[in-house]
């Protein structure tokens, strides 16, 4: 039975596959909605303490890797370009080459995490890990902290929302070479594909904010 | 009583009888079942968090601390305000009712995603055994609100399971309004326009958006909250320049429209019963559907009535003050509209209508003493008093559970395929409604006199309205017990229900009661609105005067 080939079926309570493309693409939509709302809550927080330490935001943001963040996020572009083959695949019905662009988005995502796990390691080494062994040149106020607990706190959740899709994208594969996937029912790969870029784009706010915006104080 | 007709074509096996055993039920994916595992379990933590509300008010028929200590009267409140509010009235109608209603209301064959539907179930238990574990193990004294710094830094006891336990259940609650929102959507029956939608469904439209906007912030707030907790980071610690009014800003934001997420599915029912005891079209449809929208929408502006003697800058409450004032139009257009809905209809008082009449008044009261607090001034007087505990009691208990309850009897025959008992319902009826207001009626003077919330002991002068309070609370509690008692005993011994006992002409009463699993024996087609009741009948009588 699992050697056939043969494409996901219409589920029961579906009139017809368009109607459930619609649901499943609307369904992922509303999910990032709800994602957008959830990273919200530490954006704000970002916002109101970068308001009111504007200093120690500049001192913080320039302990961190400007060359390592650009290339992750080029990195991290790639894997979206290679994601949108993807379901370019799914949309004409080539299984092997779903199954080949999901495995080079997952070497990028897992190349990105490799270099945020180097990342931080370095913070850890240079005592920039919140907590009571916290310390910073140029300043004893624990205030100081708060960009590094923001730091943590959007990148990790971030890193953790990769550690998601790459687990969601490895559950892809198997279904895919097996022929899961046809030009009417591919809406795993389309909505794995919409959680993927907007993981994307959570990084995208994220590099700026925290890599870039010590430089012009520096 | 016209009903076999329809359910007559085919026999279909109902939902109930289409399988058998514990795995039919745990492993579904029919949102009808779904919906009744949902009753079960809200209907269990309804039971604990009144048993803390027995015991809360046992201990204030004194003015000093008979039973507990001050610590234990500490976890009792907070335990009965996070059972009552994250799991049941959050859950109470829309994963109940709404579950089970909602696709065979629009003509579909189940929910958009039937499998979520069932995780979310599993994630709503999983946080709710969580936080009655940590209940278990010790329990929590922060209030259901978790200020920081106490819940962070000072709190002794199981914060951090609690709060998983919550965040788990929150999203519970995104995911069904996903669900919801999908299948509104996309789901609908041919014929079924937007403008033919229940207004149960409307309200379940707004609730939903809510749901998926509002319940991450709080998830995000109770995550920072939790990491503070374990690594003694300084989110909102000001000892590392935090701020703890930010974690207001972030629970208040959710917390705040939360409470449209209780009260907005109740609107829905109300819409449903008023219309279906006057034998009346509902007054101003259009209106009353973009009501819930519109307090969805001004709802996530308001939070900051809350934080009014916080340190909150005047400017600030004086924007929230009149934002608030703002939720008070579109309440009143959906009870005036109720109230001219029931104008020259003809109104039987069938115990969901009692409800329902009940409903109308104990908003009324809660939703223009809200107005009252909304003001800046009387808030910063009667401010963590009992006044506040009555207002939000008469909104969250009196007109949610009202609600809830009204629509549970209304739409029991479909559920169960069988009828209660008509006296005794009614008789729980009159007992809730008047148990509810002896008790929190007189919260609103003891408020209003000073006595401020959250301790076990008061002075002596207080007592008089404590124990008439506290009686209230007796009566409230066999009234609920009652309905319990008839609702068990009909499932074995009540009469068949026909497909439509209350003659109603929403698309859930065309089909059988209980319906099949996939809800109708032929796909329906929709040709008018579900309140296409004879309005010829008062409408001759409407030319003669004025």
């Amino acid at each position: 039975m699992a050697s056939e080939a043969r494409p996901a079926p219409l589920a029961h309570h579906f009139d017809d596959y368009d109607q459930q493309r619609e649901s499943a693409t609307l369904g992922m939509w509303l999910f990032l909605a709800q994602e957008v709302m959830f990273f919200g809550g530490l954006f704000l927080a970002y916002t109101v303490y970068r308001w009111k330490y504007p200093a120690f935001f500049a001192l913080g943001s320039n302990q961190l890797d400007v060359p390592l963040g650009l290339a992750n996020t080029i990195v991290l572009i790639g894997s979206s370009l290679t994601m949108v083959l993807a379901v370019r695949a799914a949309q004409l019905g080539k299984a092997r080459q779903i199954a080949g662009w999901i495995g080079a988005t997952m070497a990028l995502g897992t190349g990105f995490l490799v270099v945020k796990g180097f990342e931080y390691h370095h913070k850890w080494v240079h005592h920039l890990i919140p907590g009571a062994g916290f310390h910073i040149e140029g300043t004893t106020d624990p205030a100081a902290q708060t960009f590094f607990v923001l730091y943590f706190c959007m990148t990790g959740l971030h890193a953790l929302h990769m550690i998601v899709g790459l687990g969601l994208l490895a559950f892809l594969v198997p279904k895919a070479l097996r022929g899961d996937f046809s030009a009417e029912n591919h809406n795993w790969v389309e909505g794995v594909g919409l959680y993927w870029h907007f993981v994307d784009v959570i990084w995208i706010f994220l590099f700026p904010l925290l890599y870039l915006l010590g430089r012009h104080h520096a | 009583m016209t009903a076999p007709a329809t359910a007559a074509p085919t026999e279909l096996p109902s939902y109930l009888e289409a399988a058998h055993g514990p795995k039919s039920w745990l492993l579904t994916r029919d949102h009808k079942r779904i919906g009744i595992l949902y009753l079960v379990a809200i209907s269990v933590f309804f039971v604990l968090g009144g048993l803390m509300a027995v015991l809360i008010r046992a201990e204030l028929a004194t003015p000093q601390g008979d039973m507990f200590s001050s610590d234990v009267y500490n976890r009792l409140f907070t335990m009965h305000g996070i059972l009552m509010i994250f799991f049941f009235l959050i859950p109470s109608i829309p994963a109940v009712l709404g579950n089970f209603l909602l696709p065979v209301m629009i003509g579909a064959k189940d929910l958009a995603f039937p499998k979520l539907n069932l995780t979310s179930w599993y994630l709503y238990m999983i946080g709710g055994l969580m936080t009655f574990g940590s209940l278990l193990t010790g329990g929590i004294d922060t209030g259901w609100t978790f200020y920081t710094p106490m819940s962070t830094t000072f709190a002794q006891g199981q914060v951090l399971v609690t709060a998983v336990g919550i965040f788990v259940a929150g999203f519970s609650s995104i995911l069904t309004g996903l669900n919801f929102i999908v299948t509104i959507h996309r789901m609908r029956a041919p014929g079924m326009t937007w403008f033919r939608l229940p207004l149960f469904v409307w309200a379940h439209y707004a609730t939903s958006i809510i749901q998926i906007l509002g319940t991450p912030v709080v998830a995000i707030a109770i995550l920072l909250v939790g990491a503070e907790r374990l690594f003694h980071i300084g989110v909102f610690d000001p000892k590392y320049g935090g701020d703890p009014l930010l974690f207001q800003h972030l629970f208040w934001f959710y917390s705040h429209p939360a409470v449209y997420i209780m009260i907005l599915p109740a609107m829905g029912v109300m819409s449903e019963l008023v219309t279906a005891f006057s034998r009346k079209r509902v007054f101003g449809y259009h209106f009353v559907a973009f009501s819930s929208l519109f307090i969805a929408v001004i709802g996530f502006l308001v939070w900051g009535h809350h934080m009014y003697v916080s340190g909150q800058s005047v400017v600030a409450g004086a924007i929230f003050s009149f934002l608030t004032m703002l939720v008070a139009i579109p309440s009143a257009v959906k009870v005036f509209n109720w109230t001219a809905t029931l104008y020259k209809g003809s109104i039987s008082l069938q115990t969901p209508m009692l409800y329902a009449l009940g409903f109308i008044g104990v908003f009324l009261i809660g939703g223009l003493t809200g107005v009252m607090l909304g003001t800046l001034g009387i808030d910063i007087h009667v401010h963590d008093t009992y006044f506040i505990v009555a207002h939000f009691h008469y909104v969250m208990v009196g007109s949610a559970i009202m609600g809830y309850l009204g629509g549970l009897h209304f739409w029991w025959p479909k559920i169960t395929g069988r009828m209660y008992d008509e006296f005794w319902s009614k008789v729980g009826a009159l007992l809730i409604f008047v148990g509810f207001n002896t008790t929190f009626f007189p919260q609103f003077i003891l408020g209003y006199l000073g006595m401020p919330r959250r301790y076990h002991m008061y002075p002596a002068e207080f007592q008089t309205w404590n124990v008439l309070s506290s009686a209230g609370a007796t009566i409230l509690g066999v009234g609920y017990l009652i309905p319990v008692i008839y609702l068990l005993w009909s499932l074995k011994f009540g009469a068949k229900a026909p497909a439509n006992p209350w003659g109603a002409k929403g698309l859930e009463w065309q089909t059988a009661s209980p319906p099949p699993v996939e809800n109708f024996a032929t796909p329906p087609v929709v040709t008018e609105e579900a309140y296409a009741y004879e309005t010829s009948a008062p409408a001759k009588e409407v030319t003669v005067g004025v």
